[in-house]
């Protein structure tokens, strides 16, 4: 995307995550997705009256794995209330970090190569959940309002990065690799559609080279394409106002998916003052440097290493092969490629299969194996499938498991003895003299001729390498 | 009245808790439509108490420190499956799904609460003028208040319906109920005793303490409800106090500061009693050290921006979503508003509003930022003074039992009641109120011990050595 000429836009990101703990926050009720409305809920996490929050060791080992990935200072910290009425918040106020978070300062590089700084990560508990019946579906104007509360108290994390980001491209990259980190770091699945990961982008523009502008808050971001689309409209906007003379009010707005356009939610003036103070119920949070190393000393490689890994596994990395990369470790795929590697097969197959095949069924991943998967590329390298039948055999484990060897049996994928190729390449010289002569003379397109022509001998059945390793022996 | 240890004592060798809980169920039906002490009495879940203490007895265990001993408790504490209400209209009628944790460790000592007992709505106020349902009346004197905001379990206790009450303390509610109405009141060290299930009201200065007659019954109480609780995270790691051993203790060798901020302005008969108070400590072989602590007169202030400013966020959730009263209207935010309207009484208003400026962006630093910085002060000069005297003695409240009316219509008035108490509030520290004498119209006079956190023996022992002065 570029925006008019002389134009760059200044964006920076509020991303919540929901952390991945068995209990809440401050309570010990289950923190699970989908369950019926109201039934994960307790004194505590409904806020009834007397109920006192008690802090959840796990949500801070979480948060620190994320502040530690993300190259933050951990510090001791202390929890404010956030005050505002909102019937989905059982107390009416939010338990939050404000003015102390636990992690400060850190940063972020991008594949890129780019550095986005990290401001804060801090906790906080998550609120309930309002669904609008009638009306616009928004809270005024509707007919009923109904609260599940089986979300409130659930650990986030809320990372703030700093005013960094100058495209949406690197706003799509920072979001995807903070989320690689935060899966990486078992804190979060990183399901943006479950809402475990959600994205509010502060918005500015400038003249290059001129101080800030006044940004304004984009909330309602829920996946990566919204977040770009959203930005790119924002700035787009802003511009537009500038350049007619107007200004830019800070305000914060509401990004509408189906419009795919930005609107006011609430300006400055009437953004809410919060009465922040400091949580009396709960005391500061001091994790001695005994429980922070024990934290980093398990946390596994992040998604950088773990690509540059893979990537050394290639003597000469190809763009595509670096896209193959991405994608596996996004997926958390590495196992698949490094067991395949330890085997003694060929990576960029591996690669290839995992980004390719793994992906397009990655729900399916707990019926394959590593040790399936590498030897069905082994198979493949070996020509004892071709890459058709290699992916339809992976297909099969994906749906369903089983033993490579077995499915290829069963699917009539049986190798072509060589012998057997052998004759069929004899036979088809003799059946064509011409385009052979021509081949031997140095037209290797007739190669393709002549596997075509097996193919279709053998249904499909041998393996393109062999054949021109057969052609190439007559030659 | 039968001591508390005495009922106990005697459950445990046979006696019945059901016989016991009758006696207190008497009591109360004589007098609670006069005095207006109990908003509810739970004479179902009291007699499933008692008969199960009978029943361990009869099966040859020890049933416990209370066992069959009647208590009351203020009804901001959270008793399963009875109406538990502030003394609110806004929660009116709601029924916790949750014991308190001081609930749940008085049935485990074999203890029977019978009931729960009226309070200034929300533990605002110091006469018991502000509940929703009436106020409480003195047991000594009817036209007189019994204090507050703990004023129903003081008047529990001083009119005979139950042995033992449990209060709550924020800025002096349990010791000045104690001394208005004669009987013994202890606002524990914060942390000390589990807020967890009591309805907060300022959550850094709430803290559960006992009512009885004597020094030892509200030892034993103390016993029982104190220690470390999981679920309150301002909890102190530490076990339950152990008091009754050191209850003979005495002052000899004691260094007791006599503060003079925490007599000035009180009335000549409170002014003497806490000066014989001093004579019979000396005498006991404490050293007297005559002390100023100036600080202490900024406790008042400090409190009124702080309790109200915490006040403010702890009763947001009162706004009509999902307990308690409600009022409709055609949008949430009406109805919030018509329902907090409806439900609160003009005291927790006019707290909510000072609170709710006290932390506003703007106004923080000059009111709630400058309160805190005050109670900073008030903690050092407190430990100050315990560097030098192992307890400091002094009036609990400046006079008597006043009668109803006399300072409803000007809060400061009535603010001025707690001036003496609030500083222990802010510091976190243990103060105990001993009834010691008579004044005006032969009504009672508390005196008051203040000593540094976990003092609580000390505070006991030296209360006690008043105690027998006045011969019991």
């Amino acid at each position: 995307m570029a925006l008019p000429e002389g134009w760059e836009m200044v964006v920076g990101l509020e991303v919540h995550t929901e952390l991945k703990t068995a209990t809440k926050l401050f309570c010990g009720c289950e923190n699970a997705f989908g369950s019926e409305p109201n039934s994960r809920v307790c004194p505590v996490c409904l806020g009834l009256p007397g109920s006192l929050p008690v802090l959840n060791e796990r949500a801070v080992e979480l948060a620190m794995a994320i502040g530690i990935a993300l190259h933050c200072t951990i510090a001791p910290s202390t929890f404010h209330r956030k005050n505002y009425f909102y019937p989905d918040m059982p107390k009416d106020y939010q338990i939050s970090q404000y003015d102390l978070p636990i992690n400060a300062r850190g940063y972020l590089d991008l594949p890129d190569g780019s550095r986005v700084t990290i401001e804060r990560a801090h906790l906080e508990e998550d609120t309930g959940k309002t669904t609008h019946l009638g009306g616009s579906g928004r809270i005024h104007g509707a007919d009923r309002s109904l609260v599940d509360y089986n979300r409130s108290g659930v650990p986030l994390v809320e990372i703030v990065s700093g005013p960094d980001i100058r495209t949406p491209e690197q706003a799509r990259a920072y979001a995807a690799e903070l989320r690689g980190i935060l899966i990486a770091t078992g804190a979060s699945d990183g399901r943006m559609e479950e809402g475990s990961m959600r994205i509010d982008a502060n918005v500015s523009v400038r003249k290059s080279g001129d101080p800030f502008g006044t940004r304004c808050e984009i909330k309602n971001l829920n996946s990566l394409r919204s977040l770009t689309r959203a930005i790119e409209y924002e700035a787009l906007r802003q511009i537009d106002v500038i350049e007619d003379g107007g200004t830019i009010r800070q305000e914060t707005r509401h990004w509408d998916e189906v419009a795919g356009e930005t609107s006011t939610m609430r300006t400055k003036e009437e953004a809410e003052d919060y009465r922040y103070f400091l949580e009396p119920d709960l005391v500061e949070l001091a994790p001695e440097q005994a429980w922070q190393d024990r934290v980093r000393d398990g946390l596994g490689p992040m998604p950088a290493a773990r690509r540059a890994t893979l990537a050394a596994l290639l003597s000469d990395p190809q763009p595509a092969q670096l896209d193959a990369i991405e994608v596996v470790v996004d997926l958390s795929l590495d196992d698949y490629v490094h067991a395949a590697h330890e085997a003694g097969a060929d990576v960029a197959i591996a690669l290839a299969r995992a980004a390719n095949e793994i992906a397009a069924n990655i729900d399916g991943r707990a019926n394959l194996t590593p040790s399936a998967f590498s030897h069905t590329v082994l198979m493949e390298q070996r020509g004892e499938l071709s890459a058709t039948q290699a992916k339809t055999v992976l297909g099969d484990l994906l749906t369903s498991g089983g033993d490579p060897v077995a499915i290829a049996a069963a699917r009539g994928f049986e190798q072509l003895s060589a012998d057997s190729l052998a004759d069929t390449v004899a036979t088809l010289i003799v059946e064509n003299p011409d385009e052979w002569q021509r081949y031997r003379e140095g037209d290797d397109k007739l190669a393709q001729f002549f596997i075509g022509l097996v193919m279709k001998a053998t249904r499909g059945q041998a393996n393109g390498k062999a054949v021109i390793a057969e052609l190439q022996q007559r030659r | 009245m039968t001591t508390a240890r005495e009922i106990a004592r005697r459950v445990n060798d046979g006696a019945s808790a059901v016989e016991e809980l009758e006696r207190s169920l008497a009591v109360i039906t004589e007098r609670n439509a006069e005095l207006n002490v109990f908003l509810h009495v739970d004479e179902e879940g009291a007699y499933a108490a008692a008969e199960a203490v009978d029943r361990a007895v009869a099966a040859g265990q020890n049933a416990g420190a209370l066992a069959g001993v009647p208590v009351a408790l203020k009804d901001n504490m959270c008793t399963r499956g009875v109406p538990t209400t502030c003394s609110s209209k806004i929660l009116e009628g709601w029924r916790p799904p949750y014991n308190a944790t001081v609930v749940d460790r008085l049935l485990a000592a074999g203890a029977v609460p019978v009931g729960k007992t009226n309070l200034d709505e929300f533990a605002m106020g110091s006469s018991t003028e502000n509940s929703a349902f009436g106020p409480t009346r003195n047991p000594l004197d009817p036209a007189r208040v019994p204090g507050g905001s703990s004023g129903g379990s003081a008047a529990a206790v001083a009119a005979g319906m139950t042995p033992l009450s449990l209060g709550s303390d924020t800025g002096g509610s349990i010791r000045q109920p104690a001394a208005l109405c004669g009987i013994v009141g202890v606002k524990p060290t914060y942390g000390s005793v589990s807020r967890y299930g009591l309805i907060a009201f300022a959550s850094s200065l709430d803290q559960i303490g006992p009512f009885a007659v004597t020094v030892e019954d509200a030892a034993v109480l103390l016993e029982v409800i104190s220690g470390h609780d999981p679920l309150d995270s301002t909890s102190l790691p530490e076990p339950a106090f152990s008091l009754l051993s050191s209850l003979e203790s005495g002052v000899a060798g004691k260094r007791v500061g006599l503060v003079r901020e925490l007599v000035a302005g009180s009335d000549e008969d409170v002014e003497r009693a806490v000066a014989r108070a001093a004579d019979v400590l000396k005498e006991a072989g404490a050293t007297l050290v005559e002390m100023s602590i100036p600080e202490l007169t900024l406790g008042l202030s400090a409190y009124y921006l702080i309790a109200p400013a915490e006040a403010s966020s702890n009763l947001a959730r009162y706004d009509g979503v999902r307990y308690g009263l409600r009022i409709d209207a055609d949008d949430v935010a009406s109805m919030n508003e018509a329902t907090r309207t409806a439900g609160f009484g003009p005291e927790v208003k006019r707290r909510i509003m000072l609170g709710t400026y006290a932390l506003s962006a703007g106004y923080f630093d000059a009111y709630y930022g400058q309160a805190l910085k005050v109670r900073t002060q008030m903690i050092a000069a407190f430990s100050r003074a315990y560097a030098d005297v192992d307890f400091l003695l002094g009036a609990t409240t400046p006079s008597v039992a006043f009668e109803f009316g006399t300072k409803t219509k000007d809060p400061m008035a009535m603010y001025l009641n707690d001036v003496f108490t609030i500083p222990t509030n802010l510091s976190g520290d243990a103060a105990i109120s001993v009834p010691f004498g008579t004044g005006e119209a032969n009504l009672p006079v508390g005196v008051q011990l203040l000593g540094p956190g976990r003092s609580e023996p000390t505070l006991f022992a030296a209360a006690r050595v008043l105690e027998k002065a006045e011969g019991r």
